[in-house]
């Protein structure tokens, strides 16, 4: 109880309070704009808070990361368009529901089941905190390492049908992070005697190209579009109460996403995939879903909003973000000099609670934002596409250029930009390269740290952590190749 | 925008579109050229254990990277839908680079004319070049730009430099735009 209290003193600041504020109705309207979404936004916001206290900078990133989610399921329920990405399923009920002239009932579940994921998994936090800061500490360079190798096979294997290129793109990532100077032995790598290639390509620029240039990319080389909305009428509150009707798929939802959270490389996509699989299967009428079955809204704006918070777990606790936006929010940590990792658990467990504390309050604050404001936010759904691309391009300037004042930063950042826009109209991931820069430089750093403890291979697993680790990325491979050897037969079979 | 809604398949899986074997092509290429460079651009310090050898790690990821191309280039040869030589989708990566250039230029004029001035031009110049004619949207480009600035350099203050032009300006007012516009 004391953490807890200890929590709310961090945020009981004005700076905190403002920054908690434009975070999370910042992050609702970023989120309703289809085309931004919170990576671009954070890509964009992450250099200006290097000036600003560490709970200050995350909690404007955090607020923003935990509500775009709600934000987006506005034009997924209202025009059948996601506002970001992980809202797709959404659009699958909530949509029909709109057009049955359900489009209020739609968004009142889909705020409620938001709120209930979102709430649930800041529970689950604050419980499974005290069992965290006590496994935390086992954690050794080895297992640290081991840990960052399974978030990299799972960020691999989750991309279905698409491992290949994900596998590609994670080494990609490594490999960009080993260009510069190799610190250990002060050699350089791979900077074809460009000086500016001497301190390396830095995460950030990384970031800004593949999320925010290329996206300002993508929509200025597309088509113009400009969504028409109609306003909903009358009042959100009533449809709140009906997410408790099904309280068995807002619990199992949750904890699909809470579980998926945790998982380092895993994500949105797949809690989504689960627990709507799941709702649909365990539902008394699965022929519904698709068309408008609020179980299935339900499963899908639950089980995203249960994941952000979820996923701090593995960087708080670790170090080891496990997709893009916590990567990104790592960076935050490093320029102050707060290094997550079980330390963080064991000696400020105040502030990692702070953060918990400010997950919850924003919850509340987007849900009382959201309904008093959604027919203002259909205003900002209906930007048009190009005209959102000539901002997203000259709000990543700033991203780019403050960081160091540097044009080859820039250009740097402009490369991946062009990279980012390929891979988005050839619907290939980009996440993969971020998880390979981050981890593979926990992974090159860590390595090195345990190799003074380890004469022969297998002590490298003779600790207990370190063997379940190691298991399971054996085991997770030899499922998967075993997969698609069975899938490669029975298409085989069907060609026959 | 769509109005067709998105399949369970379309999230969890992935076809191959057009302009993907040129996509592998390029992915082998860079792949192999630079595996190829490992030995001239890292350094082999004897006596040193193979896991703490400056190219370990480039080695490693060179050669994953390398054999993941190859093998998706063979995937690209064998995939039966769209995966052919669609010239369309490499025009559009061809018309896409118009746009890193527009960046560029707003990159490198920046700490020439100052950034308040550079945005307020480059915003409506940039929403013109995209088809956007009437005044009331240009000059809701410039304002949008004219509070970009402000909102960031003025009220975050992130560091963009002063303009070279701002030298001109009466004393107060040079200070003033260089520290917040």
């Amino acid at each position: 109880m004391d953490i807890v209290l200890d929590g709310f003193a961090i945020l009981a600041r004005w700076d905190v309070v403002a920054a908690l504020l434009i975070g999370s109705i910042g992050g609702v309207i970023i989120g309703a704009i289809p085309g931004v979404g919170a990576a671009v936004a954070i890509a964009i916001l992450l250099p200006a808070t290097f000036s600003f206290d560490p709970i200050v900078g995350l909690t404007i990133l955090l607020g923003i990361y935990g509500s775009s989610m709600y934000g987006g399921a506005i034009p997924a329920v209202l025009i059948n368009t996601p506002g970001t990405a992980v809202n797709a399923l959404t659009t699958y009920d909530g949509y029909p529901m709109t057009q049955r002239g359900e489009g209020r009932r739609a968004l009142s579940l889909a705020y409620s089941a938001s709120f209930f994921g979102g709430i649930f998994s800041v529970i689950c936090l604050i419980v499974l905190s005290p069992l965290l800061a006590s496994i935390a500490p086992h954690f050794g360079s080895r297992e640290i390492f081991l840990a960052a190798l399974l978030g990299l096979v799972l960020a691999v294997i989750v991309h279905r049908g698409q491992s290949v290129i994900a596998a590609f793109l994670v080494f990609f990532g490594i490999f960009i992070n080993t260009i510069g100077l190799h610190t250990a032995t002060l050699t350089r790598r791979f900077t074809f005697d460009l000086n500016f290639l001497a301190s390396g390509i830095n995460l950030i620029v990384v970031v800004l190209g593949l999320f925010a240039l290329s996206q300002a990319f993508v929509l200025l080389v597309g088509r113009d579009e400009s969504p028409e909305t109609k306003p909903v009428s009358g009042g959100l509150f009533q449809g709140l109460g009906e997410v408790f009707k099904y309280p068995g798929t807002a619990t199992a939802s949750s904890g699909f996403g809470v579980i998926m959270g945790m998982i380092p490389g895993v994500g949105e996509f797949m809690a989504q995939f689960l627990s709507y699989t799941f709702a649909q299967r365990r539902s008394k009428t699965p022929e519904e879903f698709g068309k408008g079955a609020p179980e299935g809204l339900i499963a899908s704006e639950a089980s995203n909003n249960a994941v952000p918070g979820a996923a701090m777990i593995p960087l708080l606790a670790l170090g080891v973000p496990g997709e893009a936006l916590t990567a990104m929010m790592l960076t935050v940590f490093y320029v102050h000099n707060v290094v997550p990792g079980p330390q963080l658990f064991q000696n400020q467990l105040d502030f990692v609670m702070a953060l918990y504390l400010a997950l919850l309050i924003l919850n509340v604050m987007v849900l009382v934002f959201l309904l008093f404001s959604t027919n203002m936010l259909l205003q900002v759904i209906r930007i048009p596409t190009r005209f959102l691309g000539v901002m997203i391009l000259t709000l990543a300037f700033v991203g780019v250029y403050s960081l160091r004042n540097s044009a080859w930063d820039c250009i740097i950042a402009a490369v991946f930009g062009f990279i980012g826009f390929v891979l988005k109209r050839l619907r290939l991931p980009i996440v993969p390269i971020i998880l390979g820069m981050v981890l593979g430089q926990i992974m090159e750093v860590k390595l090195r740290a345990s190799m003074a403890r380890v004469k022969t291979p297998l002590d490298f697993i003779d600790r207990p952590i370190a063997f379940i680790l190691f298991c399971a990325i054996v085991i997770i491979i030899v499922m998967h190749v075993r997969t698609l050897i069975k899938n490669r037969k029975a298409e085989s079979a069907k060609h026959a | 925008m769509t109005d067709k809604t998105p399949k369970l398949e379309d999230i969890a899986a992935a076809e191959r579109l057009g302009g993907d074997r040129y996509f592998a092509i390029a992915i082998v290429v860079l792949s192999g050229g630079l595996l190829a460079l490992i030995g001239d651009q890292t350094q082999w310090k004897a006596g040193s254990a193979l896991l703490k050898q400056p190219s370990f790690w480039p080695g490693i990821s060179l050669a994953g990277m390398t054999l993941c191309a190859v093998l998706y280039f063979l995937q690209s040869l064998r995939a039966e839908r769209y995966a052919t030589w669609d010239r369309r989708e490499a025009v559009i990566w061809l018309r896409c680079l118009e746009f890193p250039i527009w960046f560029m230029a707003y990159v490198f004029v920046v700490p020439l004319v100052g950034y308040l001035p550079t945005t307020v031009i480059f915003c409506p110049l940039l929403a013109r070049r995209m088809g956007y004619k009437s005044p009331r949207v240009l000059l809701s480009a410039a304002l949008m730009g004219a509070v970009i600035v402000i909102l960031f350099k003025g009220f975050l203050q992130v560091r963009v430099p002063g303009g070279a032009l701002y030298e001109y300006l009466p004393a107060a007012l040079r200070n003033f735009m260089i520290l917040y516009l």
